[in-house]
């Protein structure tokens, strides 16, 4: 359902943004709040207590149907006719030649029915891809992106905030976990699934109960110093999670071998999926370059575009770069030539024409205490 | 907020002439706009400047920003303090959020600066 629009859309939450003194920012056609306090606070409270996000941003497209699940398989990476009921699963789709269109998590919310959670960016894309991969079965594409509010609460008091309001029992919700039932009387799905490294969960709702939900988490999350975050901190939290960006590590250009995400490919499914014979070639020829994470050694921060030296020669490109919030330095993910990707590689990043020495590091960056 | 008794440019930088050193920082107003200050950049002590150039950097969360010249002159101190507490930009922006010293080399670049009302005529349009 690929729409064109001059100005930016406004999500269902654009009031209460705006009251809240929200920074706005264009993002992939919608007006997003990129802030509301700072940056470096909101991350921090989420860290610590609790964040409230609006995702209605992101495309959400049903696919039910007696070839739901046999359909879905042709049409991305991950194998979802082999998740249970209520479970989630980190996914690609990729393009025929293995270049990666989007990623995703595909929810299965039951035997025929499965939701598909696309980036923004990519989300009539996506739509168009599926469209066209799922045609001839007996399927039913339902792209309710536009219909459907997404709201995030990410943080370890989550669950505390989250539990009085619902009905669902989140202690029995594990980790990519999806259950139907009602928050604040309102009908939703609830996932435990999320961006930022910490345990939360995913609330979608239909649009028009979108502002009712918001209020009732930001009441209910007031006396536990639940904060509304932008996506300015949303960014810096994935990236301490280790957790990629499409357009910025993944993308046409990228396998997902290469982004260290083989595990979304699942070759031992049965029938073809689009991409397989690529994706089997790259596999077994080995990456072209690798996803590193760095952290900086010296004095400075890495953005994306900044270029990566071993001695003189030039091994690759910084994909995302930070001041890390948490940890107080630098840190950035790059693609590198595989010959120097190791862990403990010392590397130089080029910054405004003084090379700065950076050391490989596995990835995360930030792991969540329990 | 905004002080009166200082000089400002249209990059949004402050300057207070004392004799032939001018003290220079950035306004909350630019402050504002940048958002969490997380790195500074500074001219190196003894460098000479040209008004107007970017001598600097002031990095936030998301982005990279010149610092230019408000004034021509020779760099005789620069704030280290900001290497590590950046964040001294958004909270004390004319206070101990200064950057940089400059021995002014052409007094009359001063008369030339704006004044506290047309800055904030400036950042009015904004």
């Amino acid at each position: 359902m690929a729409e064109s629009h001059d100005a930016p859309m406004a999500t269902p939450l654009a009031d209460r943004h705006a009251a809240l003194g929200a920074r706005m920012v264009a993002f992939a056609g919608w007006l997003m709040p990129l802030q509301y306090t700072g940056i470096l606070e909101e991350h921090r409270a989420v860290r610590a207590r609790a964040g409230l996000f609006d995702l209605s941003h992101m495309g959400e497209i049903f696919v039910e149907g007696a070839d739901a699940g046999i359909g879905l398989g042709r049409a991305v990476t991950s194998n979802p006719a082999a998740m249970k009921i209520g479970r989630a699963q980190y996914s690609m789709i990729c393009f025929p030649d293995g270049g990666i269109l989007d990623d995703l998590i595909v929810y299965r919310l039951g035997e025929e029915r499965f939701m598909v959670v696309a980036n923004a960016s990519n989300a009539g894309a996506v739509s168009d891809a599926l469209a066209s991969r799922l045609e001839g079965l007996h399927v039913i594409l339902d792209d309710r992106s536009l219909a459907t509010a997404l709201v995030a609460i990410q943080g370890p008091r989550s669950a505390a905030i989250l539990a009085p309001l619902t009905d669902v029992a989140l202690d029995e919700l594990r980790f990519y976990a999806i259950a139907e039932g009602n928050v604040a009387g309102i009908p939703a799905l609830v996932a435990r699934t999320g961006y930022t490294g910490e345990d939360g969960f995913e609330i979608f709702v239909d649009v028009a109960a979108a502002t009712t939900l918001w209020d009732a988490l930001m009441s209910a999350g007031k006396d536990e110093g639940l904060v509304p975050v932008g996506l300015g901190a949303r960014d810096t939290l994935r990236l301490e999670a280790g957790m990629p960006l499409y357009g910025n590590e993944l993308g046409p250009d990228n396998t997902p071998f290469e982004a260290g995400l083989g595990r979304v490919v699942a070759f031992a499914k049965e029938g073809d999926f689009v991409g397989r014979a690529a994706l089997a070639k790259a596999d077994a020829d080995g990456p072209r370059k690798k996803l590193v994470g760095l952290a900086l050694r010296g004095r400075g921060i890495a953005r994306h575009g900044y270029e990566v030296f071993s001695g003189e020669r030039r091994i690759g490109a910084i994909t995302s770069g930070t001041l890390s919030p948490s940890l107080g330095s630098a840190i950035a993910m790059a693609y590198v030539a595989p010959s120097k990707a190791e862990p403990g590689t010392i590397v130089d990043v080029e910054i405004r024409d003084q090379r700065v020495p950076a050391e490989i590091v596995p990835l995360p960056f930030y792991k969540r205490q329990v | 907020m905004l002080p009166k008794d200082l000089r400002y440019t249209k990059e949004h930088e402050w300057v207070r002439v004392e004799g032939d050193i001018a003290t220079v920082g950035i306004t909350d107003f630019a402050a504002e706009q940048l958002g969490d200050v997380v790195f500074v950049e500074l001219p190196d002590i003894g460098r000479t400047i040209a008004q107007f150039a970017p001598v600097g950097v002031i990095e936030s969360v998301k982005a990279v920003s010149d610092l230019f010249a408000p004034l021509s002159g020779d760099v005789v101190e620069a704030n280290s303090e900001l290497s590590t507490s950046p964040e001294l930009l958004n909270s004390e922006p004319y206070g101990n959020g200064w950057m940089m010293r400059i021995r002014v080399s052409n007094p009359a670049e001063v008369d030339g600066l704006l004044d506290a009302a047309a800055y904030e005529a400036l950042t009015a349009e904004a």
